[in-house]
């Protein structure tokens, strides 16, 4: 699951990563022509909107990109860096940078490529932009409170706006047709060009086809997770699907022994667990198992995965849940918690032993309702699993 | 070898997919300002290490980044930029040296310009944190609300200003 970086990718590596992607990145910018200045203003006076085109296609199709790997299950949108919202500062900054750019004829990512191909001016204009950021650096007590203000925190458009994800989208997506079109009208009319502003040819219309299939597995196909819920709610799917089964007197067994190979999943409700929990259990729910951090210690090697839960149907549906998305070495508390209260915890001979088995089992049980009740007693509920809540740092 | 650009919204889908690649694999998104941030950092620290040590900007630069300033992953992605602009460049024979200036004003306006425009956006990058990459674009990727707040100040500022300076360019 990504973000690959550090886990899968390391982050000296990393370093590597970003000299690649600024290649692709600086030959991308190149190849669009924002290596020239008068192309870049050309959307400030109307005779040439390819920042525009560039833009806000790059724009919607990552957006799209990010919301499919995250409806499909293969980003952990917590992990990866949000740019900050603080509102004044943003649009004041944004109005310098306006500013800026009407002046300077660059943006820096655009000024750092036109440099490389040998544009003097783009020289200078990244040393303006030293000069800037040093501008700033020295002046920093005067505008910091400002800079500080009107803080959100990572909040995401959709939020503030109190409309769903896929509305904005919707709309973001209508917004940037709108001004293709009308852009385009705008920019032959001034530039006195006779061509239609719209033509479907196949290029574009192939285009706007991969476009169109992005979009769609983004919101149509339902996710990974939706799916498999659905599955599980077929009573004879689960009842034929094999699942290793462990009695309550092995768990006992296991827990007094202290067992370290075994891991304890707890799948009730989180107060609950607060109320009682196994020694060295730990609250879990459906929705780690979608999350990169958690779900790390369900991959811990040569271990015994135990899923506990109220019942043993609902253990049996996380069971086949975690199975189908790949988890190993999972079992399920026979009878659930249920029948290790009354087996263990609460065990009390009802009946004169049949036989020396069922004696050995009896005395069993009555040593472990002695020592495992003291030792939930003494344990400190582990809570629920970690989430790495450590993002990214990125931004400028 | 043919001096036509790229048609623009393929090179839009390239940018796009970049990216997203770039998100998924780094959890990060692209960015331009914060490699020349960086640089201008570390140039500061050993020039006039004691000037550094007393400002308070310096100060929260180093509790937050861990090492030299120049070992950031943006100044890593920067080197690309140049990399990847100047084979482009070659392939499309679009390499030489040259001072690009609009009709009516003549190179040394255009250098002064160009000095004016950086220090304002890169000043302006700063309080925005980010620009038009970082902030902007990357920012409209993940839907924040910051980034697409200072997109629209960006482009909105520039129109509000195009028409007093339309005399360097038209």
């Amino acid at each position: 699951m990504g973000p690959l970086v550090p886990d899968i990718i390391s982050n000296d590596l990393n370093f590597i990563v970003a000299l690649v992607i600024g290649v692709l990145f600086g030959a991308i910018l190149e190849q669009a022509g924002f290596s020239t200045s008068k192309k870049l203003v050309g959307l400030f006076y109307g005779y040439d909107f390819t920042v525009l085109r560039v833009f806000f296609t790059a724009g919607v199709v990552a957006m799209f990109g990010i919301i499919m790997l995250d409806h499909w299950g293969y980003l952990d949108l917590n992990l990866i860096y949000i740019n900050p919202t603080f509102v004044g500062a943003a649009i004041v900054g944004g109005l310098i940078m306006g500013l800026g750019f009407v002046v300077g004829g660059f943006c820096p990512g655009t000024s750092v490529c036109a440099a490389a191909i040998g544009k003097i001016d783009a020289m200078y204009f990244v040393f303006g932009s030293a000069l800037g950021i040093l501008l700033f650096a020295e002046g920093y007590p005067i505008w910091e409170e400002f800079y500080k203000s009107y803080g959100y925190g990572g909040i995401r458009i959709f939020e503030s706006l109190g409309i769903s994800q896929s509305l904005f989208a919707f709309i973001l997506t209508s917004i940037a047709l709108l001004a293709f079109w009308s852009t385009s009208i705008i920019e032959n009319k001034i530039n006195g060009v006779d061509k239609p502003a719209v033509r479907f040819t196949p290029y574009y219309l192939g285009l706007a086809a991969v476009g169109i299939f992005i979009a769609i597995s983004a919101f149509m196909f339902p996710p990974k997770k939706a799916g498999l819920l659905e599955l599980v709610d077929n009573k004879e799917f689960i009842s034929g699907y094999e699942i290793e089964e462990m009695t309550s007197d092995e768990l006992a067994y296991r827990i007094m022994e202290q067992d370290k190979k075994l891991q304890i999943f707890d799948f009730r409700p989180y107060n609950e667990y607060k109320k009682m929990s196994l020694p060295n259990s730990i609250s879990f729910s459906i929705d780690n198992f979608f999350e990169k951090e958690p779900n790390k210690l369900l991959n811990l090697r040569h271990r015994t995965n135990v899923f506990i839960a109220n019942d043993e149907t609902e253990e049996r549906k996380i069971a086949v849940i975690a199975n189908e998305l790949g988890y190993e070495n999972i079992e399920i508390l026979k009878g659930g918690i249920p029948e290790f209260q009354s087996k263990i915890l609460n065990f009390t001979r009802i009946s004169e032993p049949k036989n020396k088995v069922e004696e050995t089992t009896f005395r069993f049980r009555e040593k472990a309702s002695n020592i495992i009740p003291e030792m939930i007693k003494n344990n400190k509920p582990a809570g629920k699993v970690e989430k790495k809540l450590k993002r990214v740092v990125g931004g400028c | 070898m043919s001096k036509n650009y790229m048609n623009p919204y393929l090179a839009g889908f390239l940018l796009g997919l970049l990216l997203v690649a770039t998100v998924y694999i780094t959890g990060r998104g692209l960015g331009a300002s914060g490699a020349i941030k960086s640089i201008t950092i570390e140039s500061v620290n050993s020039l006039a290490p004691e000037h550094a040590e007393g400002s308070k900007f310096f100060k929260e630069y180093s509790a937050t980044h861990e090492g030299t300033a120049l070992k950031s992953w943006l100044v890593f992605e920067v080197i690309g930029v140049l990399i990847g602009a100047f084979i482009s460049g070659l392939v499309s024979d679009r390499l030489n040296f040259k001072i690009e200036h609009g009709p009516n004003i003549g190179p040394k306006v255009r250098i002064l310009g160009a000095i004016t425009g950086g220090l304002l956006f890169g000043f302006g990058a700063q309080l925005g944190r980010g620009c038009t990459s970082g902030a902007a674009l990357s920012g409209m990727a993940v839907l924040s609300t910051g980034g697409i707040v200072t997109m629209i100040a960006i482009f909105g500022g520039a129109y509000m200003f195009a028409y007093f300076f339309r005399k360097l360019w038209l």
